[in-house]
């Protein structure tokens, strides 16, 4: 502004941020930006200055070198390093404009299973739903009204995504097919592209099931936990009897027909329980010896005190798996390859696009699930809860109650998460796993605070680690994704 | 000489922005800035040194909010706290959609 300074006349403090040191700078990750940056050490210094509050005017002059201080402070408090420290500003509760237009409808095409997994959410002790509410399967008819739902409410998007799920999604394989010829016919219509993706267990990847997935370009998620003993345990059919060695011959037959097609990557999502074999020895049966593109790990969703539930020592344990596994994500990287450990890439790819998320996900804003009967809910877990539903394929989106649950669960409501540096990207976590924890969606998962933030440090400090050794590994999460 | 790299994309996004220029880039930090220009005067209420308003270290619209969301002034805008909590929500950027703010009849 010219040569005309009224000065800042507040002081100004350090705000929050997290670190990592790496080999010539400091990585500093803002919180209130999200914007992740290297300072050398003297930079460091000048943001260290403020660890009190100080009247930066007073600061600029007292030393000489003016100018560069001014600069300095500038850039840091442009990033969000620096803030005033007389008030600070509230999150504000703005929510994008509404109705958000829909991306993705998760379909629940049905209710069925052939395994009895012994945490499941949809059968297990966790279950919102009573499923005693809903068919089994989902009809034609329904499946049809809530794909003309995501077309109609999803005014401005090229690209709409479907993900079946289940049950065991490939119990209505019949319905699949059909839907993804009609949305497909809809959106070549329309000049919009459809993609789709799935979740099975891999029981019932027939010929005919992997040629048409590959085809289409599936994106494939195998909910499978690992090497025999774990999975038989954790995953066996209906009759008790173990599921590992009917699947691995379907999951490798797989791996290659997509391979040789160019395909999307193929998931493996593991559930770790209390009972779960370790990390290292899962991880390597599933991308070392099966040949999975990518190998997902998910804390069972649970109430305390159940038996598989994960207790803090367990997190300690895992946390150290996560560590070693992280070191070989390194070594990878740093030869510019890449790695399969997903939660890893996805952590670094969400810091080193810097989002910084007023919702934890996208659960009610471009995403709703569908029931067998056509309810809609907030995702896919909360589809017949009644409780959470956001309106019918028949009726449509209820925006009152969509609107009503965004505003409740919006960052700027969880006060707790206000001074936490990794509200960035938690943002308070999954409102399921809330809502079986704390019987309210829209709470802050206080319970894994600990772990979240451990785990946010590993990927800054990996993000450090990969930055000092190949930074141009990093060019293959420039695209928004 | 102090060196700060902006990294992630965010950082650079910010940078850019603010490129060669950072000396008014506090007054709009990223995601929830402080909106007041100092707290003795706010300047975007009056005129920049050129007399208009596009100098202003806010843009003027900016004031609708300034007021509602950090700054003392004494304005009249709804109350945000209690009353109307969603008197600005269908106004996105105060620049482009300051005309869509919402009447509010006590
Ligand atoms: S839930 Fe916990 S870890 Fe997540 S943002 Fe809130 S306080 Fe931080
Ligand atoms: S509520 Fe939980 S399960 Fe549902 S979309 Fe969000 S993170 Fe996923």
């Amino acid at each position: 502004m010219g040569s005309l300074r009224l000065g800042y006349a507040v002081n100004y403090a350090t705000a929050q941020h997290r670190r990592a040191r790496g080999k010539d700078m400091t990585y500093v990750w803002a919180t209130r930006s999200a914007a992740l940056a290297g300072l050398d050490d003297a930079a460091l210094a000048v943001l260290d200055s403020f660890a009190a509050p100080r009247d930066p005017e007073a600061w600029f002059g007292a030393e000489g070198a003016e100018d560069e201080r001014r600069k300095s402070f500038d850039a840091l408090a442009a990033l969000g390093l620096l803030e005033p420290a007389d008030f600070r500003v509230p999150i504000a509760p703005d929510l994008p404009a509404l109705p958000y237009p829909l991306g993705t409808l998760v379909l629940n095409v049905t209710n069925k299973c052939n395994l009895s997994c012994s945490y499941c959410y949809e059968y297990g002790e966790d279950r919102i739903n009573e499923s005693s509410r809903g068919p089994a399967l989902m009809s034609e008819e329904t499946a049809r009204q809530a794909v003309d739902l995501l077309f109609k409410d999803s005014a401005g998007r090229r690209n709409l995504s479907i993900t079946f799920f289940g049950g065991e999604t490939l119990l209505n394989f019949p319905l699949i097919k059909s839907v993804t010829e009609y949305a497909n016919a809809k959106a070549r219509g329309e000049r919009r592209r459809m993609s789709f993706a799935l979740t099975t267990n891999a029981t019932l990847l027939t010929e005919e099931v992997i040629d048409f997935l590959t085809a289409e370009h599936f994106g494939i998620n195998i909910s499978i936990d690992g090497p025999r003993a774990t999975q038989d345990a954790q995953r066996p059919f209906l009759s008790g009897k173990g599921t590992h060695d009917v699947v691995v011959p379907k999951i490798q037959r797989l791996i290659a027909v997509n391979r040789e097609r160019g395909g999307r990557p193929v998931g493996a999502r593991v559930t770790v329980t209390a009972q779960s074999a370790d990390v290292q020895t899962i991880y390597q049966h599933l991308a070392g010896e099966l040949g999975f593109d990518a190998v997902g790990f998910a804390p069972v969703t649970s109430a305390p005190g159940r038996d598989y539930a994960l207790t803090g020592e367990n997190y300690f344990t895992l946390l150290q798996a996560f560590g070693v596994l992280a070191d070989d994500f390194v070594s990878a990287a740093s030869a510019g390859k890449n790695h399969a450990f997903s939660n890893l890439n996805d952590l670094l790819r969400e810091l080193h696009q810097g989002v910084n998320k007023a919702h934890p996900c996208g659960a009610g804003l471009g995403l709703v699930g569908v029931s067998t009967g056509g309810e809609l809910g907030l995702c896919h877990r909360f589809v017949e809860s009644g409780e959470h539903a956001i309106g019918t394929v028949t009726s449509g989106l209820d925006e009152e109650r969509r609107r009503a649950f965004l505003e409740a669960g919006h960052v700027g409501t969880k006060v707790s998460c206000h001074d936490c540096f990794a509200r960035p990207i938690c943002s308070g976590g999954c409102y399921h796993e809330a809502w079986v924890r704390y019987a309210d969606a829209t709470q802050p998962n206080l319970h894994s605070c600990e772990w979240i933030r451990a785990w946010l440090d590993l990927g800054l400090i990996t993000y450090a680690r990969i930055m000092d050794a190949n930074p141009a590994f990093f060019t293959r999460y420039e695209e928004a994704s | 000489m102090s060196r700060i790299t902006p990294l992630n994309r965010k950082a650079r996004r910010i940078a850019a922005r603010f490129a060669g220029s950072f000396a008014d880039a506090h007054a709009l930090a990223p995601q929830d800035p402080p909106l007041g220009c100092t707290t003795i005067f706010a300047p975007g209420w009056e005129v920049d040194t050129d007399g208009g308003t596009a100098n202003l270290c806010t843009p003027i619209e900016r004031d609708l909010y300034d007021c509602h969301h950090s700054c003392y002034w004494p304005a009249q805008v709804p109350d945000a706290l209690t009353n109307s909590p969603n008197w600005a929500q269908s106004c996105g950027a105060p620049v482009n959609d300051w005309s869509k703010i919402d009447l509010v009849f006590p």
